[in-house]
């Protein structure tokens, strides 16, 4: 499974690659360092999403709620800020991550104790959380004159020479790889994943699992709320909408895969970085935005055939299940 | 449709040499197939006779499963020749073979839980009105038809598929098979399974089957219903074909020596059964509806066996020394301490470790590495501060599975690579890796092969040396008289006797399990 993984993600960093290459042939400027640290600066609220949704996805689950969960929290905090700008930023990430956990612990619940199934409880919550963004908003927009200065300028200031929305997600990268590979919950994550009833004859408590992986969802897309709404400067009812299924593609297209229990940090992050890196590379070759969604839908298909193909590679027949009794 | 005879029906072909000139439906000439590093077969032959059972043995990996999936059309071999009624013949998808009359009963039944019976049987070819719709009551009724034939009468075409018993999915599997007329029935450990009563019941569908002139490959791992019922034999070592011939010509010895390559007693491990304390006592523990007032002890260095049909309430009763179910009633005390168990995290907690029956979906985490699969249940005492050590699970690992014999190339390789009886090895290291006081084994040699079954026997002796207590359910009365120290037998949810393994004959196990009076 090791071997098949690297190569999965060897594949992916070479798309990656060919990518960056390919239009540097034409605009040598857009494989600069300056020019890559940018798009990974850009991508980097997509990278944190899809990061969250893989803790999710690898534990069988899915979480369709993560943008409106960004939408509400990042209403409520560009609210709060307005009405007390004088509350340092410390206190917004604060309330956003208590936010956003608070509403990735509803979806939770609704799968832990009445057994929902994870697509249906988030559906759901996708349209409670956007309603209730409406509710708190009265519809009414929070623009960039209403934040304060500290507000807006958190995430653009530079640390050693890199802006603060990199290094939280490169933080968020380290998290997670520390998450999965190196605490009992992130490896029965796994262990949920690919075999849940063998888990629960193994004494792992499946639902609590999942519950933990849609807090995580939650407390990543509260602290998104927060960057989007800082880095866009504008906090409506219609942000990030349907940004829910770009999160999932990235997570497609890193390997991560939808039935369960196979999928790599690294593999998330470079699907996000792949996705980000195509709508930062159409424009500057001037394709149009129209091609650029077909080509990223397209990307993601290529992305399951790959998936495919290798999982057949593995060994997946017909029958399995007859054969290995 | 009609129900059409075969056209060899006028001859009657019971015993094998009244047939043996006659000419085989099928044939398999030199098949050969080869995976990236396996070579599964190598030139072997098979021949099926009308109104004849051929046994197909070998041990696990010997290439039966591949040979199967040939024959059904699932993989397509390398080189050689399928003949089907002296034509040479491909088929290019299981639908291919099945459409040609080649089908196949697998031990888990493949079918459809949520459809009706009637769909199962008629799936792909069910009969039609106009514009292509569904005829509903043709296909009941010939449904009731064609399981009416089979003596299945009592399995009504309506109901869905779910609430069926195994055997009797087996007989929709049959019956499915005789809706497209089939001449080929491959069985694939088809009594894995079932009950005594059950497998009885198989026989005499087999029987019927036979009578009609179907071809029977029947692939087992039980002497005794390979002697009951087969005509013929093939036996395969190594993915070669090794010996076939008639079954009453050939003793039991010579078989087992073919299969091995060297002369096996099977003979289950002596041991001195030096009983200790008592370590586990139930009392009164029942279920709303599974058991009811099961009350027993187990003692340090004892193997309790557990008997009884299949049905009978005995997974059901370990799943609850498990904490996988709740019990309405009783108590469990371990060690004179009572326990509440929740869940099974509690039981592991305590002490008492379940291995499943069943091992693919219940056991392992196929997808997982091997040395994960044994981690798992002991990562809180493998980590420090929290950080899992790979290091550490490993060196667990690398312990237990050395002990259990595994064979594996790697620890890191994905379990579901292994055969059958090398997971079981992976499911039952996983627990012991746990130092537990209680292991309960559910049907711990199902399917597994006669080297790996060995082991599995010599290390519960072992275990039980070591002053561990064991509970072992099992349907096989030669393993339950060859391993337990005492046996507890079931019936309908209640315990039916309870005997110390002395002078215990199978009779008497057979006469509790069922209960007739002695």
């Amino acid at each position: 499974m090791n071997r098949i993984l690297k190569s999965r993600e060897m594949l992916l960093a070479i798309a990656i690659v060919v990518l960056i290459g390919g239009v540097a042939t034409r605009f040598p400027d857009f494989a600069s360092p300056l020019s890559l640290a940018q798009a990974f600066n850009d991508t980097s609220i997509l990278i944190i999403l899809a990061l969250a949704q893989m803790s999710v996805i690898l534990t069988r689950s899915i979480d369709l709620s993560t943008a409106a969960n960004l939408c509400f929290t990042g209403m409520a905090v560009a609210m709060l800020n307005a009405a007390h700008p004088e509350l340092p930023v410390a206190v917004i990430i604060l309330v956003a991550l208590l936010w956003g956990l608070a509403l990735g612990a509803f979806n939770g619940l609704l799968v832990w104790k009445i057994g929902i199934p994870p697509i249906v409880v988030t559906l759901g919550t996708l349209t409670i959380y956007r309603g209730l963004t409406f509710v708190l908003s009265g519809g009414a927009w929070v623009n960039a004159d209403k934040m304060s200065a500290s507000f807006i300028n958190f995430q653009r200031q530079s640390l050693v020479g890199i802006p603060v929305l990199s290094w939280i997600a490169l933080l968020v990268i380290a998290l997670s790889y520390i998450f999965l590979r190196y605490t009992k919950t992130g490896r029965d994550v796994y262990a949920v994943g690919v075999n849940p009833t063998a888990a629960v004859y193994t004494g792992i408590d499946v639902g609590r699992t999942k519950f933990i992986a849609f807090c995580i969802s939650g407390l990543i897309s509260g602290l998104a709320g927060y960057l989007w709404i800082s880095r866009y400067v504008i906090a409506s009812v219609e942000v990030a909408n349907g940004y829910e299924l770009n999160v999932i593609a990235a997570c497609v297209i890193g390997g991560i895969s939808i039935a369960g229990g196979v999928g790599s940090v690294a593999g998330a992050v470079m699907g996000a970085l792949f996705l980000g890196l195509i709508g930062l590379a159409l424009p500057v070759i001037n394709v149009s935005p129209f091609w650029q969604l077909a080509i990223s839908g397209a990307a993601i298909l290529l992305a399951i055939v790959l998936n495919a193909r290798s999982e057949k590679v593995a060994g997946r027949i017909i029958l399995k299940k007859a054969q290995s009794a | 449709m009609a129900f059409v005879l075969p056209p060899f029906f006028c001859i009657i072909m019971n015993t094998p040499a009244a047939t043996a000139e006659h000419k085989p439906i099928l044939e398999l000439a030199g098949i050969s197939k080869s995976f990236p590093g396996v070579r599964a077969l190598h030139g072997v032959n098979l021949s099926l006779y009308p109104g004849q059972v051929t046994a197909l043995i070998g041990e696990n990996g010997a290439g039966k499963s591949t040979l199967v999936k040939i024959l059904t059309g699932i993989y397509q071999p390398d080189e050689g020749k399928i003949l089907l009624h002296g034509q040479q013949v491909s088929f290019s998808s299981a639908q291919d073979a099945f459409h040609r009359g080649i089908t196949a009963i697998h031990q888990e039944t493949v079918l459809f839980d949520d459809l009706t019976v009637a769909e199962n049987i008629w799936l792909g070819h069910a009969p039609k009105k106009a514009f292509g719709l569904i005829d509903w009551p043709a296909m009941n009724a010939k449904a009731r038809e064609v399981l009416g034939r089979m003596h299945a009468g009592h399995i009504a075409p309506e109901m869905p598929l779910r609430g069926l018993s195994i055997a009797n999915k087996h007989l929709v599997a049959v019956a499915r098979a005789m809706s497209i007329d089939a001449q080929v029935v491959v069985m694939d450990e088809p009594t894995a399974a079932l009950s005594s009563k059950e497998i009885n019941e198989l026989y005499e569908l087999i029987g019927l089957l036979k009578s009609q002139g179907k071809a029977i490959l029947f692939i087992s791992h039980k002497f005794d219903e390979i002697y009951k019922i087969a005509d013929r034999f093939t036996v395969f070592r190594d993915g070669e074909l090794v010996g076939a011939g008639l079954i009453n010509a050939t003793p039991q010895n010579a078989i087992v020596k073919m299969m091995v390559g060297r002369a096996v007693d099977r003979i289950f491990p002596k041991r001195q059964a030096s009983k200790g304390a008592a370590v586990l006592q139930v009392d009164d523990l029942s279920h709303p509806t599974e058991f009811e007032g099961l009350s027993f002890n187990l003692h340090a260095g004892e193997i309790l066996g557990f008997y009884g049909l299949i049905g009978a309430g005995r997974t059901e009763a370990m799943k609850a020394l498990f904490g996988l179910t709740r019990s309405s009633r009783g108590t469990i005390t371990l060690d004179g301490k009572l326990l509440q168990m929740r869940s099974a995290e509690d039981a592991i907690n305590a002490g008492i470790v379940y291995v499943p029956e069943e091992r693919g979906n219940q056991g392992i985490a196929a997808g997982l590495p091997i040395f994960m699969n044994i981690s798992l249940p002991s990562l809180s005492r493998t980590s420090k501060n929290g950080v899992l050590q790979l290091k550490e699970e490993l060196a667990l690992a690398r312990a237990y599975t050395q002990r259990l014999d595994l064979r594996a190339a790697s620890l890191s390789q994905d379990v579901a690579t292994l055969s059958g009886g090398n997971q079981q090895k992976v499911v039952i290291a996983k627990w012991l890796a746990m130092k537990p006081k209680v292991i309960i084994l559910d049907e711990p040699t199902k399917g597994i092969d006669i080297g790996s079954k060995a082991a599995v026997h010599e290390f519960m002796a072992q275990l039980v040396g070591e002053g561990m207590a064991v509970i072992m359910v099992s349907s096989e009365i030669p393993e339950i008289l060859g391993m337990s120290d005492r046996v507890v037998v079931m019936r309908e949810g209640l315990v039916t006797a309870d005997f110390e393994n002395k002078d215990l004959t199978a009779e008497t196990l057979v006469r509790a399990a069922a209960g007739i009076a002695a």
